[in-house]
């Protein structure tokens, strides 16, 4: 099963090595792995989605709480959720294809970042399964180059995860 | 107050009262070499080969429960010592390790003797620390010596560049330290030992199965206080021998690969099993689905929470310091009157008697070759089974665990998890420093002791009188055993072709060497021996070279798929 692991760590050099370094040594998976400072220059949230057993994932975490950089582990799978993932893609869009894509990226809700006579630079954000379905709706072919941050994932109402 | 890194380092050391350092110089820390020669306090230990240093650091520490400290240069001094650094790591031993590293100004630039340190030993530490601002380093060297001890203990490395050693700082030492990010459990849950204790209490064939958390912990006292309380039976895993007295009749045995037939039963037939400092590994249970096919209630104590429910699902976990858990409990059962059912406990200790009965240990006492047990059985004898005993790996570790019976907690000394050969001399010298006075021995085989023979040097050095026991059987016994068994007799480089003239060698280095090769000769020499007691004596037994360990469970099976010596 899917789960998202949002974690709250010491903004230390090397930190970001022990976790993935964790992750491979022990043989789970990383779907994707985002971090950045929080608010707090001091602490830097990451946001891991990986798939295991209710065991596994059970162990990634006490794994990840035994790390002593490491200040907070959640697992947002465990309550309501929001989660958001960033694409930027860049597409051929010539000749009658123009219109189509433009339409194409309106209806997701994509922004166009980037003109060029061929192609087109749209800005996607939301759940990683809508990012999914923009590009399957595409033809394959027209898909020049894609980019996506991997999810992040925050609680919803009350649900916080600081120290 | 202004002071150098390298003042600062050495300064750290006598705050935290620290004894001995083993260590090699090298380019990297020769500033905190100078600032070493400049005091006395803190006492330096020469070895000839890094491994050793983590080694004797780690003998140092698990025989005496302090931290054990190691210094060694950058480069392919940290490399040789990531096998003693691992094997820490693997039995969760409190070491420091300082190393030295190229100046910052260098670090990524493929200078002379670089390496990435803290990259290198990342997987093998409990933590480590790369230091690049001298105000940092007193603050960063508590940070070490505190993670080393408190929680699951483990190595911490303290990587130092040389510039950093060079700069000045004011110092002061902070008393105490916390972060924010690091606070183990300590204390157990009440309800869950509660529950533990209600368990226990109703159990009708119970096991006690403890590790080396037992040892790390000082809990020997409360485990056998429990114990005796209980009148339940006990094992130890190989890091826990001497955790409850080998000679109590409580006591089945190691359990295990190479455990007595009366444990592995015992563990598979409870109905209730109470886990302590241990970790149900692969060694010690065998194949989890077969020991899941019986039907138990597990309790499982422990410092460290990812241990539990690892490889097997417990029913009722419980995270702290296992003295004080063990504390607790014995609290709940003093003052409850209820004890358990005498009737159902006697059968139960019939049964286990009955399994004793196999007499799963016995060897053959006529053989006109030195049989390995023989020699334990003497070493154990002669040394009225008070001697803290070092081993390297292999059957003759096995040898020991089975037939030297420890009454005491820290007297057996030997790398468990990662199985690390030549680590029983140079554990040995560390042993001998934090206890002098003790009687120690290495036990060792002709194929162990070659990996780390170059500290027979630093035992003359600093007149360390080992007592080396090789079993020397001219082959690598347990891989040659497992040849036997499992690979059709076919011997690959297991054996060990032309080995040196061991008595000679002892004495090239100023030790005493002795050849021993009839049975009759076994007590004698080992008597000789014992009576040399300023002196490192090296006795080379030639053993029986077909003798295997028994029982044991083929990797894969299950605790009660045994096989014998009489089955072979």
């Amino acid at each position: 099963m899917r789960h998202i692991l949002s974690i709250l760590v010491e903004n230390e050099a090397g930190a970001l090595s022990r976790i993935s370094g964790l992750f491979s040594a022990r043989g789970y998976n990383i779907e994707s792995l985002t971090v950045a400072p929080t608010e707090d220059a001091t602490m830097s949230r990451m946001t891991i989605v990986t798939a295991g057993s209710d065991d596994v994932v059970e162990q990634i975490t006490k794994q990840l709480n035994k790390l002593v950089e490491v200040v907070k582990v959640v697992d947002l799978t465990d309550g309501n959720h929001i989660e958001r993932e960033l694409m930027l893609v860049k597409v051929r869009a010539a000749g009658k294809d123009r219109d189509e894509m433009k339409r194409l990226a309106d209806i997701f809700r994509g922004r166009i970042l980037d003109v060029t006579d061929k192609s087109y630079t749209i800005e996607l954000t939301g759940p990683g399964e809508k990012l999914d379905a923009f590009l399957q709706a595409i033809e394959p072919g027209a898909i020049l180059e894609t980019v996506r941050t991997g999810a992040s994932g925050i609680g919803r109402g009350e649900r916080i995860l600081r120290v | 107050m202004q002071l150098t890194g390298a003042e600062i380092v050495i300064r750290c050391l006598q705050e935290e009262g620290v004894e001995y350092v083993f260590g090699y110089p090298g380019g990297a820390v020769l500033n905190i070499y100078d600032e070493l020669f400049k005091q006395e306090q803190v006492k330096h230990v020469l070895v000839r080969h890094e491994q050793g240093a983590a080694h004797a650091a780690d003998g140092y520490s698990r025989s005496s429960h302090k931290v054990g400290v190691c210094l060694v240069t950058s480069g392919p001094g940290v490399t040789n010592a990531v096998t003693g650094i691992a094997t820490a790591y693997m039995d969760s031993i409190p070491m420091v390790i300082i190393t030295g590293q190229v100046p910052t100004h260098a670090i990524g630039q493929d200078a002379f003797q670089e390496c990435d340190t803290v990259g290198i030993t990342r997987p093998c530490v409990k933590h480590n620390f790369l230091v690049k601002d001298v105000a940092q380093l007193a603050v960063t060297m508590k940070k070490a010596f505190y993670l080393a001890q408190t929680g699951r203990p483990g190595p911490v490395l303290v990587d130092i560049p040389k510039d950093v050693t060079q700069a000045k700082a004011e110092y002061s030492y902070p008393k105490t330290i916390s972060l924010r990010s690091y606070n183990p459990v300590t204390r157990g849950h009440a309800g869950q030992i509660k529950k533990a204790v209600g368990l226990l209490l109703e159990a009708k064939r119970p096991m006690v199965y403890t590790g080396g958390g037992v040892i790390l912990n000082t809990a020997a006292p409360q485990l056998t206080r429990l114990l005796r309380l209980l009148g339940f039976p006990c094992t130890n895993t190989l890091m826990g021998l001497g955790g409850f007295p080998g000679t109590d009749p409580q006591f089945t045995g190691m359990l295990g690969m190479h455990g007595t037939y009366e444990s592995n039963m015992a563990m598979q037939s409870c109905d209730v099993l109470l886990a302590v400092g241990s970790r149900f590994d692969d060694r010690v249970i065998g194949n989890p689905t077969h020991f899941f096919r019986a039907d138990r209630k597990i309790i499982h104590i422990d410092i460290d929470p990812s241990s539990i429910s690892k490889r097997v699902r417990v029913d009722v976990p419980i995270v702290g310091y296992v003295a004080d858990v063990l504390d607790e409990m014995l609290k709940l059962i003093e003052s409850s009157p209820q004890r358990p059912d005498a009737q159902a406990l006697k059968e139960w200790w019939g049964q286990i008697k009955e399994w004793q009965r196999k007499d799963c240990l016995k060897y053959d006492r006529k053989s006109a070759l030195i049989k390995p047990q023989y020699v334990i059985e003497k070493l154990y004898e002669l040394t009225g089974g008070d001697a803290i005993i070092t081993s390297d790996v292999g059957q003759h570790q096995m040898w020991v665990a089975q037939y030297y019976k420890f009454d005491k907690p820290r007297r057996w000394i030997n790398s468990g998890g990662l199985g690390t050969m030549g680590f029983g001399l140079p554990a040995a010298m560390g042993a001998i420093l934090a206890n002098p006075g003790a009687t120690v021995a290495c036990v060792t085989g002709e194929a162990s002791i070659q990996m780390c023979i170059q500290e027979l040097s630093t035992c003359k050095q600093y007149h360390l009188p080992v007592k080396i026991v090789n079993l020397n059987n001219k082959y690598m016994g347990m891989v040659r055993q497992w040849q036997q068994f499992f690979y059709g007799n076919r011997y690959a480089e297991s054996y060990m072709d032309a080995l040196p003239d061991f008595t000679k060698l002892a004495e090239a280095y100023g030790h005493v060497g002795m050849k021993v090769e009839k049975p009759g000769d076994v007590e004698g020499a080992l008597r000789e021996a014992f009576k040399l007691k300023d002196r490192l004596v090296f006795l080379d037994m030639i053993t029986d070279q077909a003798e295997n360990v028994f029982p044991m469970i083929p990797g894969g099976k299950g605790l009660t798929e045994m096989i014998f010596a009489e089955e072979l």
